[in-house]
């Protein structure tokens, strides 16, 4: 059967990108005094804006303004008034989602589908749920008045920037913290953005300050001795050397690394099910996603017939356009990540994997990667171990329960896992015997700001969202 | 011929894996009481006993993260029974290490009545960390507390009480534990490391180490087979390097704080050492 698709683009004309950004800082955007960037649209490869970078003396300057306003203002507010900053906040995300998805698509390569119904939504949810938070902190168990920890360094990721600016700004904000955030420099625009926002819901100056830059911005936020705390998203290289520059300071520290999850399917599983729980597994967001469920387990006794329906699914995603409302897949988000994807691939197939990806034409600019399978993998193999951060699975077969479980926690992350069965008992057991911090049953990639995420081991320490999300940023 | 009994001497060992061995290195160092006089040969620990306690404690995870929580709380309630049993002999030896009368006597009772309060956390803890989680959508979702894994703690220079109050909490949520016992007050550790012997806590869940921390705890700090570190005992100018080198595998790490251990201790060193998992499942028929 063929599928034939006329293109739905959503259009551009409801963003307004500037050919250039400063920095926000104490409420106003800033020059900035390091050499500026440009930022991609990674479907086209086209410039979209020149972006400031920061230096040290605009890092000071960032850290100082929070600070003052943690100082004169922030701290001493009561929780009701922060509160109700924080739900404009939501509000005026919610008023703004289109273009907000819209530039998150443009910016970052994500179908415009996702943009528009996972993170956007999410990110007005975390808002919302943390506001309501600011004035019931000693209600939380943390003692009757937990106290903020006082400026938050936070360094976040291109795979969800707003999403996971969300996730740092709103509960650092709630509990009476103010924050220096750094956006990736691949994707600065929503954050740079959300300043506007900040402005518009007229929030106190220096309370949210914005810098932008690469590593090296990041490097000295993370250093400055004038914070309290640092926040940090992204691999678990960057995640150690971050853990061995705050050693022996009493900066607190939280951590979202890397990951390798397994996404177990027994003999018993709803197969159809599991199929799409695979394809959101591992193909949502291009695979750009820290719990991606990059290793696939079936039992031996299913997997001919599994493999063969999750070949067939994959023939009908659609690769392209991200702001075509019909694309499933979208653009990687650099040529930096496209090449890294690539080298790990064709490691799979060196080291004796058999790879396999559906017919599927690639746009001729920009950076793209097909879906891609590989099966007969070993757990020696890299791309069993490593974390490839791409739209690509790797399978490997168990024959019983016990093997299932070893196999998945052989590996230094644990950050999530999933499992699909019919046998409720068999979901218990399996979820306490894995060693990550999420487990999905006959359900994958699921968030909500209700509920914590983190990781085990090398997957990083602490939890975001929920009620335990609150104690990164409390003196707890 | 002189009538008088010659005493026989205890000789101060390791305890790991739920034995009593020496040293791998054969080496020892003089224990003096607090007035100069020898009172034994500590075993000194090396960097192979590090890595064959923490051996053990790995093969001891499993079965003790997986006991009941009634079960642990059990146990760690006859650690205390053991304990008051041994109240006298752990009296004299605080004295031998320089406490008064007074001070000894009141140091072991805080340290029994701690494995008591510790015994009562084990089934409560998760009900008051845990959460059922209210998303925005037909899911279950309930976050509960496990332990971390393999806990490594350089103890406090408190010979029982600082000991028992960094012990007890890391073990109590299912933890194992390798232990660098004080390093100039050693022998009441190995001395309770007997009454864990026979409190039914499962060999390997303990496992106490006595010589010189400068050497033993870098090798815990950077082992890649161990998941967090209690950095208790350690000197401030010493505690950035630790740091360091438990970011190697990114180990979940207590800093020293003030601690005065007979204080209320709350639940904090407990939480230092938990995981939070949170499951999801769709709700529908």
């Amino acid at each position: 059967m063929d599928f034939e698709y006329a293109p739905a683009p959503e259009s551009r004309s409801v963003v307004d990108i500037r050919p250039s950004y400063g920095l926000f800082v104490d409420g106003a955007f800033t020059e900035g005094h390091g050499e500026p960037f440009k930022t991609l649209d990674p479907s086209s490869e086209e410039p979209l804006a020149e972006i400031a970078c920061a230096d040290a003396a605009d890092v000071d300057r960032a850290v100082a303004a929070a600070r003052r306003a943690y100082e004169k203002v922030w701290g001493p507010m009561p929780g009701r008034e922060r509160a109700k900053y924080l739900y404009r906040i939501a509000r005026i995300i919610q008023e703004r989602s289109r273009e907000l998805a819209v530039l998150e698509s443009i910016d970052n390569g994500k179908p415009i589908r996702e943009s528009r119904d996972v993170d956007v939504p999410l990110v007005a949810a975390h808002f919302f749920y943390y506001a309501g938070w600011a004035d019931k902190l000693g209600h939380a168990g943390f003692g009757a008045d937990p106290r903020p920890l006082g400026v938050a360094g936070q360094v976040i990721p291109w795979n969800f920037p707003l999403l996971m600016l969300a996730w740092k700004i709103a509960p650092a904000l709630a509990t009476g913290n103010t924050v220096v955030l750094k956006p990736a420099e691949t994707t600065p625009l929503t954050a740079l953005l959300f300043a506007e926002i900040c402005q518009q819901a007229e929030l106190p100056d220096g309370v949210v300050n914005i810098i932008t830059g690469a590593g090296e911005t990041g490097r000295m936020l993370v250093g400055h001795d004038g914070i309290d705390k640092v926040a940090f998203t992204g691999s678990t290289e960057v995640g150690k050397q971050i853990a061995r520059t705050v050693a022996g300071t009493s900066k607190k520290l939280t951590l979202e690394l890397g990951g390798k999850a397994a996404n177990i399917v027994f003999d018993d599983a709803p197969l159809d099910q599991a199929v799409e729980g695979i394809v959101n597994a591992i193909f949502f967001n291009q695979g750009h996603v820290c719990c991606a469920g990059s290793r696939l387990l079936v039992q031996e006794s299913v997997a001919d017939e599994l493999l063969d329906r999750l070949k067939t699914r994959m023939g009908t995603l659609r690769v392209g356009d991200p702001l075509d409302k019909n694309t499933d897949v979208g653009a990687i988000n650099s040529a930096e990540q496209l090449a890294k994807i690539r080298d790990l691939a064709d490691s799979g197939e060196s080291e004796g994997a058999e790879r396999w990806s559906p017919p599927c034409d690639l746009p001729q600019r920009g950076f793209w990667f097909a879906p891609t399978l590989f099966t007969g993998v070993a757990q020696s193999h890299r791309i069993a171990r490593e974390e490839i951060f791409g739209p690509v699975l790797s399978v490997l077969t168990f024959r019983t329960p016990d093997e299932a479980i070893e196999k998945a926690n052989n590996t230094p992350y644990g950050l999530s896992a999933g499992v699909w069965t019919e046998k409720g008992s068999r979901i218990l057991w399996a979820a306490e015997k894995l060693r990550a911090g999420v487990v999905w049953a006959n359900t994958f990639n699921k968030f909500d700001p209700a509920s914590p995420f983190g990781g085990y081991k090398e997957s990083g320490h602490g939890r975001e969202g929920g009620r335990h999300g609150l104690s990164a940023y409390l003196n707890v | 011929m002189s009538t008088e009994r010659l005493s026989v001497r205890k000789t101060y060992k390791l305890f790991i894996g739920g034995g009593f061995p020496r040293s791998e290195s054969g080496r020892s160092y003089v224990v003096n009481d607090a007035k100069g006089r020898f009172l034994a040969n500590a075993s000194q620990a090396s960097r192979k006993d590090v890595r064959d306690a923490v051996v053990a404690a790995r093969k001891a995870f499993g079965g003790w993260s997986s006991r009941t929580p009634y079960n642990r709380g059990q146990i760690l309630y006859r650690v205390a029974e053991m304990l008051e049993g041994r109240r006298a002999q752990f009296v004299e030896e605080l004295r031998a290490a320089g406490a008064a009368k007074t001070a000894a006597s009141a140091e072991v009772d805080a340290a029994i009545d701690r494995w008591v309060w510790y015994a009562g956390w084990a089934d409560k803890v998760g009900a008051v960390v845990g959460n059922g989680n209210p998303v925005a959508g037909p899911f279950f979702n309930l976050s509960t507390p496990e332990p971390t894994g393999v806990v490594g703690i350089v103890a406090p220079d408190g010979p029982l009480l600082g000991l028992v109050s960094v012990v007890a909490p890391a073990i109590v949520t299912g933890n194992t534990a390798v232990v660098v016992a004080s390093e100039p007050a050693p022998l009441a550790a190995i001395t309770l490391a007997e009454v864990l012997a026979t409190s039914d806590l499962p060999g390997g869940v303990v496992n106490l180490l006595t010589g010189r921390r400068a050497e033993l705890a870098p090798w815990l700090a950077s082992h890649m087979d161990v998941n967090a570190i209690d950095l208790a005992g350690v000197s401030a100018d010493a505690v950035a390097d630790l740091e360091k080198a438990a970011a190697d595998n990114l180990k979940r790490v207590l800093r020293p704080g003030l601690s005065d251990w007979s204080d209320e201790p709350g639940i904090d060193r407990m939480t230092a050492f938990l995981e939070t998992k949170t499951v999801w499942h769709p709700v529908g028929v």
